[in-house]
């Protein structure tokens, strides 16, 4: 589904090149779940950002279902990640002046889908992450747990092809984190691809395919159960 | 994405940073309120003029002796610049026409009068009893002249205010007999204290009809004729005819010149207009200014929303998107801000006129309708750059809040 070949990211800071990517090779199926781990300044949120069509590569191809990404215009990049990538942050990145109902509302506002079905649509979602009681809140009514149950609910709403999560239990206690796992595990379980970047080896220790990074590079893919 | 959810959501945050949003909304509302206050105001004294000269009549012609005089002056007076003096026999033969209702003649001359001891220069105007109609004069005491043909004289004479006031003070004019050169006249009314009215100050006058005038002063000629038609719409038939009329008395030499009020109340017009415009246009800069504003704060916004453009950008925002919605919340605040300032500037031309009941100011709708779009195109323009730097921002750098 996701095909990376020989992506590098490099940025200029000051006269200096710095290699955030080097020359990556990744290939991603359908249904699969990923960590990636590594040092700060591995490398691991480039990767992702480049992944989520967010940022793009300085050289290499990306092959997302076929489509080479690379050569998109700005609008049919947005086009795929409204479609086909679903984001969740550390910091939730919800907006503080809608409820917990219209920010799961508001990628189906972008795509345009009518009121009447995204309302259904939202609700739906909440309550299948247990927040059905917690629709009207607004973001600084919900404890952090629920904060981000909502942004994944926001993430998986349009039905992306794959989830993308950066450090998503980066800011909650372990009660609240052992939930958001569980919610990623099951929406991989019903068929969803994931790839979690985390500091955490508990985390990282449950996918079923493991990556490790350092200085912008892969150096280890370890794919099976967990030891 | 929908227009009625950019409208919500640029709404939402209006709504959300109300200190920003009233400041805002204060300055498009005082340039809007500017510009329907000062077009009010020429507006208003545009309406206030022309009102005092349509009360005058606007269907009288004033016939001058002479051909490219067009202001009078006095000019008829002046015998050797006209080829032909206007008759006392012009005038009557202009009544005749059947689109002319009536016909006042007037001769100035000045002279000395006098009553007992008290002696003064004064204006003579010798005219008839239509003049009183055709000027709208009200009479502060007597009776104004009697209705006797134009070429019959009568020893009597009618007084302006301050004249009456002059020569007797608390005494009772009526009855008096004043002498007026070489002539005597007995006073019959005094006209009411009005200033300067048309063409004449009538407080310094002494009227006595036509025909005395020319013998006190031993002259034909009239200064000039004024001329009541039938209705308005009569006007230009009448105009021609009275050329045609006095053509035909003067062995067909148009020598004489027909201007109507409504000329006059046109000049009026276009200056007052083009004093109104330029008021307009020297409050709408103040508009600019707003526009200005509106690119500054809209910057601040997009700097403090960052994170939240990054998001958006995340969730599969385009860039015609995003510049969408800050365009819309740009136009929005100053839509809002004009209805404000409509709101501001209408109440305020109420209290001047509460203040000035005289004067009625009100703004004309072209000014209300373009003090809007100015605003709203202010907004739009000005929207333009900080929405253009919000769509730009680079993803990655918007989400972690650089």
């Amino acid at each position: 589904m996701i095909e990376l070949r020989q992506v590098s990211r490099h940025f200029q800071v000051g006269d200096q090149t710095v290699h955030a990517l080097d020359q990556v090779d990744l290939a991603i199926e359908s249904g699969e779940f990923i960590s990636i781990m590594g040092p700060s300044g591995s490398g691991k949120s480039t990767l992702l950002n480049i992944l989520g069509l967010l940022d793009r590569p300085t050289l290499g191809s990306y092959r997302l279902d076929g489509t080479d990404v690379a050569k998109l215009d700005d609008s049919r990049l947005a086009d795929q990640r409204q479609q086909n990538i679903g984001f969740v942050f550390q910091s939730f990145h919800l907006i503080p002046r809608l409820n917990a109902l219209e920010n799961v509302e508001l990628p189906m506002v972008l795509a345009g889908v009518p009121m009447a079905t995204r309302r259904e649509r939202a609700r739906h979602v909440l309550n299948s992450m247990g927040l059905g009681e917690r629709l009207d809140h607004r973001p600084d009514q919900l404890s952090g747990g629920e904060r981000q149950r909502v942004a994944i609910g926001r993430a998986i709403v349009m039905s992306p092809k794959v989830l993308l999560a950066d450090e998503p239990t980066g800011n909650l206690d372990s009660q609240s984190s052992k939930e958001v796992i569980d919610i990623l595990h099951r929406l991989n379980r019903d068929g969803l691809s994931l790839l979690v970047v985390t500091h955490d080896p508990e985390i990282g220790g449950q996918a079923r395919r493991r990556l490790a990074m350092r200085d912008g590079r892969i150096i280890r893919d370890h794919n099976g159960a967990s030891s | 994405m929908k227009p009625v959810d950019t409208t919500r959501l640029a709404m939402q945050s209006i709504l959300r940073y109300p200190l920003r949003t009233s400041m805002l909304l204060l300055a498009v509302a005082i340039g809007v309120t500017a510009v329907v206050l000062l077009t009010s105001v020429g507006e208003g004294a545009r309406r206030y003029v022309t009102g005092e000269f349509a009360s005058l009549g606007t269907n009288l012609l004033v016939v001058f002796p002479g051909k490219s005089d067009t202001t009078g002056g006095g000019a008829g007076m002046m015998i050797g610049e006209t080829p032909r003096d206007l008759t006392v026999d012009d005038a009557m033969a202009i009544e005749r026409s059947p689109l002319v209702s009536q016909v006042a003649p007037a001769i100035i001359g000045s002279g000395t009068a006098s009553w007992r001891q008290r002696e003064r220069e004064i204006t003579v105007l010798g005219t008839t009893s239509k003049m009183r109609t055709v000027q709208h004069w009200s009479m502060r005491a007597g009776q104004f002249l009697p209705e006797l043909d134009m070429d019959v004289a009568s020893p009597v004479c009618v007084l302006g205010s301050v004249v009456r006031d002059e020569f007797f003070g608390r005494a009772d004019p009526l009855g008096q007999w004043v002498r007026i050169g070489d002539a005597r006249c007995r006073v019959i009314g005094v006209l009411a204290q009005a200033g300067l009215t048309g063409p004449f100050n009538t407080d310094e006058l002494v009227i006595v009809p036509v025909a005395s005038a020319q013998q006190i002063f031993n002259a034909t000629s009239l200064l000039r004729i004024i001329v009541e038609v039938v209705s308005n719409d009569a006007i230009e038939g009448a105009r021609r005819d009275v050329i045609e009329i006095v053509k035909g008395r003067h062995q067909g030499e148009e020598d004489i010149t027909v201007v109507s009020r409504d000329a006059v109340l046109d000049t009026f017009n276009t200056i007052f207009d083009a004093i109104t415009y330029a008021l307009a246009g020297i409050a709408a800069i103040s508009l600019v200014v707003a526009g200005v504003l509106i690119m500054n704060v809209m910057l601040v916004a997009v700097s403090q929303r960052t994170e939240e453009i990054g998001l958006l950008k995340a969730l599969g925002a385009k860039q015609r998107q995003i510049i969408g919605l800050f365009l819309t919340e740009a136009v929005f605040l100053s839509m809002l801000g004009a209805l404000v300032g409509l709101g501001f500037g209408t109440f305020a031309a109420r209290l001047l006129n509460a203040a000035f009941p005289i004067v009625e100011f009100s703004a004309p709708s072209w000014a209300l309708v373009a003090a809007v779009a100015i605003a709203v195109s202010s907004g739009l323009v000005f929207g333009i750059l900080p929405a253009r730097r919000a769509a730009r921002l680079d993803p990655v750098e918007a989400l972690a809040g650089r």
